[in-house]
């Protein structure tokens, strides 16, 4: 079964030649804009039972009694899930075969390790008996002291930050940069926890069917989920279909499937019929991942011609009391500026807290603010423009490795971010910019930068008799563009027009997309389109150029090339042949072909691989009460081949007011007697509005890279963030004289 | 405890509904759970983001902060009733031109209040528009493109 998504409502806008780099409006905007794209939460298969959490309202400790005959007393109420009759797991949710496999609250136990955490599942014929029915319910407990701040348990070195890079890393001797430095800073600041706060709570719909399932949950990576799934049921992977067409935002909280997902499979399981259940807004706020805390430590030292000479950059931060994430901050300092010696290092502590998880610029995010807040501390320490300051330091070659880039337009960002700003009229000195109101004006800039990642994936491409073309792969949009761009390349990639691909995605039973996250998704997903696109066009030209009958007859593969849905002599124009001419003489309903998308282990090891940004904010402070609003920002960003320049400067703007964010909003406040989260909500975690977003421009600057991938592509998604987040702070202390050290930046902090 | 219903009419996009329901069911709950209309969206379902705002009797209101038994009587349009005869509404048309959702999740309620806001002459400037789409969020970042895309529809809809 594939999704039947009508896709091709919208008229692609003209264009000449390919539909890579066009700007085409989203091929999934009509249905969204209508009202008819289907979320998760949207499917009432027949027979369907609303599922309800019921969560703890403590940190640490046990569940001692729950009044179940209350809950199931109440009219409508079905069952109560508690860990008395949950269904069996074939596998211990507290088993972790490898580093990407996360431990899961699934009603194991009557342990409580963090709030919000799931200690029953109401199962009801409406939402609101559910609901009730899990408030009646009345916990009581057996509660610990909570453990909730950097300084409140003894601190470790992790084995592995991020991914599993190492936690410490060296390159030159730091002490002897530091020692010969005529100039030298040392800073630290600190940033908060956050949500990710996707618009779409978490949700699922699923339905047994003896030993086959069938969900609808939005995920960032269909395939990962499916076998995490499978392995704690003891089903193939097959036997279960996840549709995941749409995800209302993801920002890494959905490239794992969490605890209640699971908890909304065994609902039903319990009861044998389909289950929803969905969490409430407040109930993402444990179970899904977030940002963790970072406290870092910068030192620097600075010749007299303002070159670094060492740059240490120490972060501290926090993962759960049951799970190790350790937010990788200190390593943003391993690509962006030169320097003779760079260490890195990491430690951290154990919270009660739910575990922390990517989100959006894992480690980059949080490094970028404090490093570019450090630079431009050094700068100023130098005595030097800012913008100056991080063109003496650019990295010719990476900095920790010594690898050449594979592309670097940084400094075509610089310029052109710069010029359209305005930089040049910049005062070197803070707080001499006032505004016609007597608002104190500040300029600040800091440079983005994003690792280009790539994992794998698959596709298959159909040509058919009537010369229209199928791609088939497993992505998922969950904002980017995925339907759009992917189609776009798969139009290239199979020699047609758009309009004559049906592309399809959002589903478990097609190929393996891989995961949509790290910004690699478009390269990677993209790739395996390409190639797809490459072989059944291979096989395609095989057909003609070996058959006398052919105006291609004797060309050979490489002799002809595809277009507009004929293939053409290269050397020849006016000797063609339809795709479907082609499929008819050999009598073939239609021919197939695989791709694959990975990266080149070759040039893994030979190049370091980055996008690039510059960006440049203006700020206006109130003198008197210290309030902060952000008025301009202007980003150039270079981050290779451009799919679909509409989408990416969506994309661009997103992340920017991610940063604008970072710097200013958001920020989860525990309570450091209970332990819970005070502002577990959106009108207290404070997420940019309307009216908190300024003019944003994003400047898309070109970039060849040869050898990312065939493609050229490397991502967008997650760059925006950095920068963005320093450059506010940076204009902050331009405006105020006051250097921002906690994040978000307070009022409080500026009237000192 | 024993379930009482009632008897709730109502009148969505021009359509008269009848339905027998608990007396504490959301306008939001009545329409995604048992009208299946499911444009409308929860963000929240604390009236905090405006994922679910619809319109009663032509004014803007945040379907999870309405009970289902409040809006009898009353004209609701959802997401689904603006279109007309196939024809995208103008602020529709200008949000898919101005690129201005990712995701999606907030669009309808983004698009119901884009619509209020320039039928109540609320969309003359750029600061005007951010101001009064300020309590529909949008996760993604959206909001440059939701400034344009209702700049857009507001010329449109004047001429």
């Amino acid at each position: 079964m594939t999704l039947e998504l009508s896709l091709n409502q919208q008229p692609a806008h003209a264009r000449q030649g390919s539909s890579i780099g066009q700007p085409l409006t989203r091929r999934d905007g009509f249905l969204k804009v209508t009202g008819a794209a289907r979320y998760a939460a949207d499917n009432h298969p027949p027979g369907m039972l609303h599922a309800v959490l019921a969560v703890s309202s403590i940190t640490r400790g046990r569940v001692a009694s729950l009044d179940i005959e209350a809950a199931k007393a109440h009219a409508g109420v079905v069952e109560v899930m508690t860990p008395r009759n949950r269904p069996a797991l074939a596998a211990d949710p507290d088993a972790k075969d490898h580093p990407f496999m996360f431990r899961l609250d699934l009603l194991q136990n009557d342990q409580v390790r963090y709030p919000n955490q799931t200690i029953a599942v109401v199962i009801a014929e409406t939402l609101e008996a559910a609901t009730e029915g899990a408030a009646l319910l009345s916990p009581r407990y057996e509660a610990l002291p909570a453990r909730v701040g950097l300084d409140d348990a003894e601190s470790f070195v992790p084995r592995g930050v991020g991914v599993g890079g190492p936690a410490v890393q060296h390159k030159g001797d730091i002490e002897a940069g530091l020692k010969s430095a005529r100039t030298r800073i040392e800073a630290t600041y600190e940033t908060p926890a956050q949500y990710h706060n996707a618009m779409e709570p978490h949700a699922i719909v699923a339905a047994w069917d003896g030993d086959r399932l069938s969900i609808d949950t939005p995920s960032q990576g269909l395939a990962m989920a499916q076998g995490r799934i499978a392995g704690l049921f003891g089903i193939a992977p097959q036997n279960i279909h996840i549709r995941s067409p749409f995800l209302g935002g993801g920002f890494g909280s959905k490239g794992m499937i969490s605890g209640p997902q699971v908890l909304g499979i065994l609902a039903a399981r319990l009861v044998g019929r389909p289950v929803k259940l969905v969490l409430r807004r407040e109930q993402m706020y444990g179970p899904v991942g977030h940002r963790a805390p970072t406290r870092q430590t910068l030192r620097m030292g600075m010749d007299g011609e303002g070159r670094l000479t060492a740059i240490h950059h120490h972060a501290k931060t926090a993962s759960s009391t049951f799970d190790d994430f350790f937010e990788p901050a200190a390593d943003a300092s391993h690509t962006l500026y030169a320097s003779p010696a760079i260490t890195t290092s990491h430690e951290a502590v154990r919270l009660d807290t739910g575990t922390p998880l990517f989100m959006r610029a894992p480690g980059e995010a949080t490094g970028s603010i404090a490093l570019e807040s450090a630079i431009d501390e050094a700068a100023h320490a130098c005595g030097m423009d800012p913008l100056e300051f991080r063109l003496r330091n650019h990295a010719e070659v990476e900095p920790m490795t010594g690898k050449p880039f594979s592309s670097k337009a940084l400094r075509e960002c610089y310029s052109q971010a710069a010029k359209a700003f305005g930089w040049a009229s910049r005062p070197l000195q803070p707080r001499l910019m006032r505004d016609a109101d007597g608002f104190l004006t500040g300029w600040g800039m800091g440079t983005a930068t994003f690792p280009a990642i790539m994992f794998q994936a698959e596709a298959r491409a159909v040509l058919k008799a009537d010369g229209s073309g199928l791609m088939e792969t497993g992505a998922q949009d969950m904002g980017q563009g995925a339907w759009t761009a992917f189609a776009q390349i798969a139009a290239d990639g199979l020699g047609l027009d758009i309009e004559q691909v049906d592309f399809r995605a959002g589903s478990s039973d097609l190929p393996n997309a891989g995961i949509a996250g790290g910004s690699g998704h478009t390269a990677t997903a993209g790739m395996a389109i390409h190639n797809a696109g490459a072989a059944v066009i291979a096989r395609l030209a095989d057909l003609a150029t070996g058959n006398e009958a052919s105006p291609l007859f004797g060309a050979g593969n490489e002799g002809v090339l595809a277009r507009g849905g004929r293939l053409y002599r290269r050397d020849d124009e006016s000797r063609s042949e339809s795709y479907a001419e082609i499929l008819a003489r050999a009598g073939l309903t239609e021919i197939e072909g695989h791709g694959k998308g990975a990266p080149d282990p070759a040039s893994q090891e030979t190049y370091a691989k980055h996008a690039h940004g510059a960006v440049f904010a203006e700020v206006k402070v109130d003198p008197d009460f210290g309030q902060i609003r952000v008025t301009r920002l202007v980003g150039a960003f270079a981050a290779g081949r451009v799919i679909n320049p509409r989408l990416v400067r969506s994309q661009y703007y997103g992340g920017m007011i991610w940063g604008v964010s970072f710097a200013l909003h958001e920020e989860a406040i525990t309570d450091r007697r209970s332990g819970r989260i005070q502002n577990a909500n959106l009108a207290e975690y404070h997420v940019p509005v309307n009216a908190d977003v300024p003019s944003v421009e994003a400047l898309l600057v070109h970039e060849d890279d040869p050898y990312v991938n065939a493609l050229g592509i490397k991502g967008v998604g997650e760059i925006g963030i950095t920068g963005t987040a320093g450059a506010v702070a940076n204009a902050v202390w331009h405006a105020t004289g006051v250097r921002p050290r906690r994040f978000p930046i307070r009022i409080e902090d500026l009237l000192v | 405890m024993t379930k009482t219903t009632i008897p709730i009419h109502l009148d969505i996009n021009g359509q008269h509904h009848e339905l027998q329901l608990e007396p504490r069911v959301t306008l939001l709950d009545a329409l995604r759970d048992r009208l299946a209309p499911t444009g409308t969206k929860k963000g929240c379902d604390h009236g905090q983001c405006g994922a679910c705002t619809v319109h009663v009797d032509g004014e803007r209101v945040l379907a999870c902060l309405t009970l289902a038994a409040q809006a009898q009587g009353r004209a609701i349009t959802t997401i689904e009733g603006l279109a007309r005869e196939g024809e995208l509404h103008p602020v529709q048309a200008a949000f898919l031109e101005q690129d201005a959702f990712q995701c999606g999740y907030c669009t309808s309620g983004q698009i119901m209040s884009a619509v209020a806001c320039i039928r109540e002459g609320h969309a003359g400037s750029d600061d005007e528009i951010r101001e009064y789409m300020a309590g529909n969020l949008c996760r993604c970042g959206a909001y440059p493109h939701i400034v344009a895309a209702v700049r857009q529809a507001a010329l449109e809809v004047a001429s």
